[in-house]
């Protein structure tokens, strides 16, 4: 699926992307997309598609463990987020919440805001017309994760597993 | 070669020797979790499970939206009160008892070599006993409360070692701004961060406690002091059962050390929108700003309310200001009435609020109007975070916060403390 690049710079935080006043709200996904990056791009929330992809630098999701940063970009129909490196609990929530992070400096360097890409999860490579950049394959102990569809998923066929001898 | 603190750890959970890089499933001894329980109970309940798999290593303290601001708000507390009845979980601290992170080191389940998870990023403040302590999300949690499992990476551990003694008026606070400022804020991304030399002993507890809270503002995954007289005189007082001292091997590998004299270092600030966005106090002196704050989990303790109280004793906050100050726990809070310290803030035009997480985050008491400025002694800055999305947040230590308070504008609070 083609999308849109949305580009940003180094150390997006988890208050601007998905703010503190609406973390213990318990908003529902669509009203989650709609606030999300509000602090940073308020023409975000209005102008994202399903499929674009959000390109930036350093650190992408430092700060809060709020995994609704993870969750709202996921409900606002992100592809993905392509980033030089995570903040690493939001690296792992947004595998939980099934949300792809990949890290790609060349990439994240090369790729404008408005560019058209696409994302060959199988292949490892997202492909911008000619341009193709490969990234490196997720760690195998966390790929498990995101083919369950994300850690309820996992842990439930996990708790099946303890409780019928049957692999998980 | 020997290992690292949080190789030994994490080593001692997986029942053998672990590197840092390896990938581990471990059984944690604690899980701390605070307002957005409730969003893990929701989560929980996703996996179709009656019972928590361990109910005594949860740990819930309410903290964050404290007393409810609204019906909202009071309905996640009352659904996270009655889950921790129907689940029989012993360790839950309900609105009175203050924020999370001092509330769990005072009930001293923050022991030494022990590994504890937390569903907040500033569970890394657990370090500064020695423990290892790492911040995750909601859903995490809900799989940990299911399976009392996690899988974790044994991190790399960048050392940072203290030599020379503070220059009155500069703070732990400072220290861990500078360090900041210095190596930007993904300079620990997934490592631990040790702070150790020969001044570390020199710490307080409650000023480790400040420079662990802060790793997670450089990406770390966990803080590190290792346990010494003062540890185990806290921990003599509360005794929660038995723990273990866990140190760095002499020759273990570390990805880097840094060196830090503390005699050089001055008063810092982190301007906005970013907390590695570092300056000496001297450098933005004089800016005038709207309100200060004085607290939370990065500051609140006796030694920084006492501090704030040296400087405001028999004087008034500029009356352009206006200024918070937010004890970071019920006990803390009583013992700052013993000493009378409340009162010198009553006196001074502070406002008192209730300990627990305030307006640090944004979500009630004391939030600001677009346009304004904050000077406070919390642990982020980001655009938006306290308020409107064009405030702007500085942080800095509880003497400079409390003599900008007095100037109504940002002071350099070494004139006030000579």
């Amino acid at each position: 699926m083609k999308g849109k690049i949305w580009k940003y710079g180094d150390n997006v935080n988890t208050d601007v992307i998905y703010a503190g006043k609406y973390t213990y709200q318990q908003l529902k996904p669509e009203e989650m997309a709609s606030r999300a990056l509000e602090d940073l791009d308020p023409a975000f929330a209005k102008g994202v598609r399903p499929g674009d992809i959000i390109v930036a630098g350093r650190n992408f999701g430092c700060g809060s463990s709020r995994e609704q940063a993870a969750a709202c970009l996921r409900a606002a129909g992100v592809q993905a987020v392509v980033a030089k490196s995570f903040a690493r609990i939001y690296f792992r929530n947004a595998i939980n919440l099934g949300l792809p992070v990949l890290q790609c400096e060349a990439a994240v360097d090369a790729l404008s805001a408005g560019d058209e890409a696409e994302v060959d999860f199988a292949g490892g490579r997202i492909v911008a017309g000619d341009r193709i950049f490969t990234f490196p394959p997720l760690p195998e102990s966390i790929i498990g994760i995101l083919e369950a569809g994300g850690l309820i998923e996992w842990t439930k066929k996990k708790l099946e597993h303890h409780r019928t001898g049957k692999p998980a | 070669m020997g290992l690292t603190f949080s190789e030994k750890a994490l080593g001692r959970k997986a029942g053998r020797t672990v590197r840092a890089g390896e990938v581990i499933t471990v059984s944690p001894d604690y899980y701390l979790s605070h307002d957005n329980s409730s969003a893990i109970i929701g989560e929980f309940k996703k996996l179709g499970l009656k019972k928590v798999a361990a109910p005594g290593k949860i740990v819930i303290v309410l903290d964050h939206i404290v007393p409810a601001a609204d019906e909202k708000y009071a309905q996640n507390h009352k659904t996270i009160r009655e889950f921790v009845a129907e689940q029989g979980i012993p360790n839950f601290f309900d609105i009175h008892a203050g924020v999370c992170h001092q509330v769990f080191s005072e009930a001293s389940f923050a022991l030494p070599g022990a590994v504890i998870m937390g569903s907040d990023s500033h569970t890394t403040t657990y370090g500064a006993f020695g423990a290892f302590a790492a911040g995750v999300g909601r859903t995490e949690t809900a799989s940990l409360w299911a399976t009392d499992e996690i899988w974790l990476r044994v991190p790399e551990t960048l050392r940072i070692e203290f030599r020379g003694r503070f220059p009155v008026g500069v703070f732990a606070k400072d220290a861990i701004l500078k360090i900041l400022g210095d190596h930007g804020a993904d300079r620990a991304n997934y490592e631990a961060v040790e702070f150790a030399g020969p001044a570390a002993g020199d710490f307080s507890l409650a000023s480790r406690m400040v420079l662990c809270n802060m790793a997670a503002e450089m990406g770390a995954k966990n803080g590190y002091f290792e346990p010494d007289g003062k540890t185990i005189d806290w921990l003599k007082a509360r005794a929660r059962g038995s723990y273990e001292i866990l140190k760095s091997d002499p020759d273990a590998k570390y990805e880097a050390v840094l060196t830090y004299d503390l005699g050089a270092l001055e008063p810092q600030i982190a301007c906005p929108h970013s907390v590695d966005n570092v300056k000496p106090v001297s450098a933005v002196a004089g800016r005038p700003f709207h309100q200060a704050l004085i607290g939370t989990c990065t500051n609140g303790r006796l030694e920084d309310l006492e501090v704030a109280a040296r400087i405001l004793k028999g004087r008034k906050i500029h009356p352009s200001v206006r200024t918070l100050v937010l004890p970071a726990s019920r006990e803390v809070y009583l013992e700052a009435v013993k000493r009378g310290l409340i009162e010198i803030f009553l006196e001074a035009n502070c406002v008192m609020v209730n300990p627990g997480c305030g307006p640090c985050l944004g979500a009630h008491e004391g939030l600001l109007a677009p346009g304004e400025v904050v000077v406070g002694t919390s642990n982020r800055n980001f655009k938006g975070r306290m308020g409107g999305r064009d405030s702007e947040i500085y942080l800095a230590s509880p003497a400079t916060v409390a003599a900008s308070a007095v100037e109504g504008k940002i002071t350099d609070p070494r004139t006030y403390l000579s």
